[in-house]
């Protein structure tokens, strides 16, 4: 009796811990999948924004365009400006004699490279710029001048034979994001004869070390020719890179030179290949295909010639008017602007398209072939698209970038398509991982993942969490502030009765058609507005702890808005305006610049403060307006905010 | 006319049901094909508030799967049957303090606190057993590194926090 008491006793013990574990197991995995959620969250938000940003550097070129249409002053006065603008030949013969001058002074101590490089340089440079020394502008306009003649006398697509002793390895977008190179090269081994490498694109920008990473691929290239190659990716493009840190990266570490560099960047990104095919098998390329996708004609093409996302062919005559991206329509531009034989300078309007599909598209699950609304060029291709063309060619696989992954790679269109992408922690520490992928002939494709970290390696995944949450929402707050106006009108049109609450129904409608961003707002709301107990949300409350600062008080809140919800794009402008790069606009050039801008982006905004706000900020008091500090004096201010301001300011 | 409003009341909760679900369901959809991987599945269900343990779980799939299944979830599926269970209620998360009772069940003595070699035991051995991946993700969290114990209090009140 008595072992039967304490078996029972010790079955009804273990009943209640099998219970208790039961309970905090169930409990547990709730929380994991709420953090989950989170983070996809989070990326989705980053990933609207961001391909919503691009479309508003696509809508640029539309504006440049209707510039070069409208801006007649600008066509009498100042054609250099107009040159620079219509994609001219810029002056080649100087540039050789002029690097060559350049003295590097003893007192220089970061790496010396040494003509003709050897793989020993690369290690020179990985040491040097984990030390983070800065490689001196003799030095990277040497690197760049003979990384040009090498690219010039490469074809459009590199075509590579794998065996299986000899993989490939092939990256996905960089950006910037020096230490998972390093990381790359570490676990992967440096590029040789036996480790060739394929980098697939998007190099620079975002990243704060795009130069260093440019050098290393360079360096790597210029050692290894044959076994280190580049295809261009959306952002190998000037335009991208003013807005989207590189110009500004290069300004800031070459004060002396960085103008010229980037120069000579402008035109080494137009001599980068379009793609790789490997094995005659697999097609290596930054964004994507189109139904129309022609490789016979891509490889034929100049493809020097394309400049940049933003500068699309510009018509010659009336027959051949672009419907796509020119708002222009048919009217004549010309005018004798361009300069002689400017039909030969760029690329016919189809073979224009066939790049941009190429670096713009990103694959879908719905069949078909639509325009990418998302990013605003290039297309959504599905798996049809892709069985089609994969088939012309005799081609089994294709493999892209162009698209961050939360685990670095994925595998779409039953197996053909692959997206790698190399930049982890891309949005922000924690978001992701990066990939890269090892193939070769005969075997399937090998997938390896990381995920590069600093003194925040062990925290704990909710604190992680916690980090790119925040930083998701703080950058959607500052969407919603920009069109504070737009919004608070459409709030209140439902609000019939004035109660300054909406459903969470209404209200995520607005947020949707007001912000044009594509997302789950029902969940979100709880991050942005307050909600009472009925389900009710309070409209205005997203905007109590946040607000532009106004760099002149006496000035209307419309005006600031406009100013900063526009301001990446008119930093843009200012710099393709400012032709001798002197950092200064004059008023009359503003004032000017600023009617057209309004009228092609149709902004209805009174303006008769614009002159009270331009002078006051006219610190020069000479006339002309500094346009960056102009434009840095329009940030966003979060009231309970532990980030500075400095994270917010202009890219 | 009590009815009337009644019925009017469940079909807006119907409404914002279904967008709920359906904004669930799409931060998954990656191909934007209104089908997720299975695997996700468990994750979606759980964002949206319910709390199902392994065993219903693998119900719940079963119903809203394929006859053949797949290896995805088709929303046309998952739709009407999420949309019952949000109705219904079920599933509901685990209050905070029967969670602290069944820490306190595993910790007879009320030490207050839990080993890491006894909470791995009772985590991996008993129930639901999690993955390893799991006990891993959750020691990081939980385990105070100096004394290489859960102080189960304070990690309870630290995740609620933070879920909230």
């Amino acid at each position: 009796m008595g072992c039967g008491t304490s078996s029972s006793m010790k079955d009804k013990k273990s009943e209640k811990a099998l219970k208790a574990a039961l309970v905090i197991q169930n409990w547990y995995r709730g929380h994991s999948a709420q953090l989950k959620t989170r983070q996809r969250y989070a990326l989705t938000i980053f990933q609207s924004i961001e391909y919503a940003d691009e479309q508003g550097q696509l809508e640029l070129s539309n504006f440049f365009s209707f510039m070069l249409e409208n801006y007649t002053r600008v066509l009498e006065e100042d054609p250099e400006l107009v040159t620079h603008l219509s994609d001219s030949n810029i002056q080649d013969k100087d540039r050789q004699d002029y690097w060559v001058l350049i003295d590097v002074p003893d007192s220089y101590c970061g790496p010396r490279l040494q003509f003709p490089l050897t793989f020993t340089d690369i290690d020179l440079l990985i040491e040097a710029f984990k030390q983070q020394q800065i490689l001196h502008a003799y030095y990277v306009l040497e690197v760049l001048f003979e990384t040009k003649k090498l690219l010039q006398q490469m074809p459009n697509f590199t075509h590579i034979k794998t065996s299986p002793s000899k993989e490939i390895t092939i990256c996905g977008d960089l950006h910037g994001k020096l230490d998972d190179l390093f990381l790359i090269y570490y676990k992967n081994g440096l590029p040789s004869v036996s480790n060739p490498y394929v980098f697939n694109g998007d190099f620079v920008d975002r990243g704060k070390n795009s130069m260093e990473i440019l050098m290393i691929l360079f360096v790597s290239f210029l050692v290894y020719p044959s076994d280190l190659h580049l295809n261009r990716g959306n952002h190998e493009d000037f335009m991208m890179n003013m807005r989207y840190g590189f110009t500004n990266e290069v300004l800031h570490k070459y004060k002396l030179h960085g103008k010229k560099i980037l120069q000579v960047l402008e035109d080494i990104y137009t001599w980068l290949p379009i793609g790789t095919i490997i094995d005659n098998e697999i097609l290596v390329i930054h964004g994507g295909i189109s139904e129309s996708t022609d490789l016979n004609l891509l490889h034929r093409i100049e493809r020097n010639k394309l400049k940049s996302v933003l500068m699309p062919p510009i018509p010659i005559d009336g027959d051949h008017a672009t419907e796509k991206g020119n708002k222009v329509g048919t009217t004549i531009t010309a005018r004798g602007i361009r300069t002689n034989g400017s039909l030969s300078e760029q690329l016919t309007k189809h073979e224009w398209e066939q790049v941009i599909d190429i670096l713009w598209s990103d694959p879908r699950g719905k069949r078909g072939c639509y325009p990418n609304t998302g990013r605003g060029g290039g297309c959504y291709f599905g798996p049809d698209i892709t069985s089609k063309i994969l088939n012309k060619y005799q081609l089994k696989m294709l493999i892209r970038s162009h698209e961050c992954k939360p685990e670095g790679y994925e595998i779409c269109h039953d197996g053909k398509v692959i997206t790698v992408f190399s930049a982890s922690n891309y949005y922000e520490e924690g978001s992701n991982r990066g990939a890269y992928i090892r193939v070769s002939s005969g075997s399937p494709p090998r997938f390896f993942q990381y995920q590069v970290t600093r003194a925040t390696c062990f925290r704990p995944l909710y604190q992680r969490m916690n980090a790119v949450e925040s930083r998701a929402i703080r950058m959607l707050k500052e969407r919603m502030i920009s069109q504070k106006t737009d919004l608070i009108r459409v709030f209140q049109l439902q609000d019939s009765s004035k109660s300054g609450k909406l459903s969470v129904g209404q209200w995520a409608f607005s947020m949707e058609n007001i912000l044009g961003l594509n997302l789950p707002w029902r969940s979100l709301s709880s991050h942005l507005v307050t909600t009472d107990k009925d389900g009710n949300v309070d409209y205005m409350s997203s905007f109590q702890d946040i607000h532009i600062q106004k760099p002149v008080k006496e000035v209307q809140s419309t005006l600031i808005e406009t100013v900063y919800r526009y301001r990446s794009d008119l930093q843009i402008i200012f710099n393709v305006i400012d032709s001798n790069h002197s950092g200064l606009i004059s008023m009359e050039e503003f004032r000017s610049i600023w009617k057209l801008f309004k009228s092609h982006y149709r902004v209805c905004v009174d303006d008769s403060q614009l002159d009270e706000l331009t002078e006051r900020m006219d610190l020069n008091k000479d006339g002309s307006i500094d346009f960056n500090e102009f434009l840095k004096a329009f940030y966003v201010v979060h009231k309970f905010d532990k980030l500075s301001k400095s994270d917010t300011k202009v890219a | 006319m009590a009815d009337d409003r009644d019925r009017e009341g469940t079909e807006i909760a119907v409404a914002e049901f279904h967008k709920k679900i359906k904004d669930a369901f799409e931060v998954f959809d990656h191909e934007s094909n209104n089908t997720v991987d299975v695997r996700e599945i468990g994750t979606i269900i759980r964002s949206l508030g319910c709390c199902p343990s392994e065993g219903e779980l693998h119900d719940l799939i079963a119903e809203v799967g394929e006859e053949e299944p797949t290896g995805y979830i088709r929303f046309e599926k998952f739709l009407p049957v999420m949309t019952e269970v949000l109705l219904e209620r079920r599933y509901r998360p685990i209050p905070e303090d029967t969670l602290h009772r069944a820490f306190e069940v595993l910790d007879p003595a009320k030490r207050g606190f839990l080993s890491k070699e006894e909470l791995i035991k009772y985590m991996t051995g008993e129930g639901e057993p999690f993955s390893q991946e799991e006990m891993e993700e959750m020691l990081s969290a939980a385990i105070d590194p100096e004394s290489n114990s859960i102080h189960y209090k304070d990690y309870i009140t630290m995740m609620v926090i933070d879920e909230n």
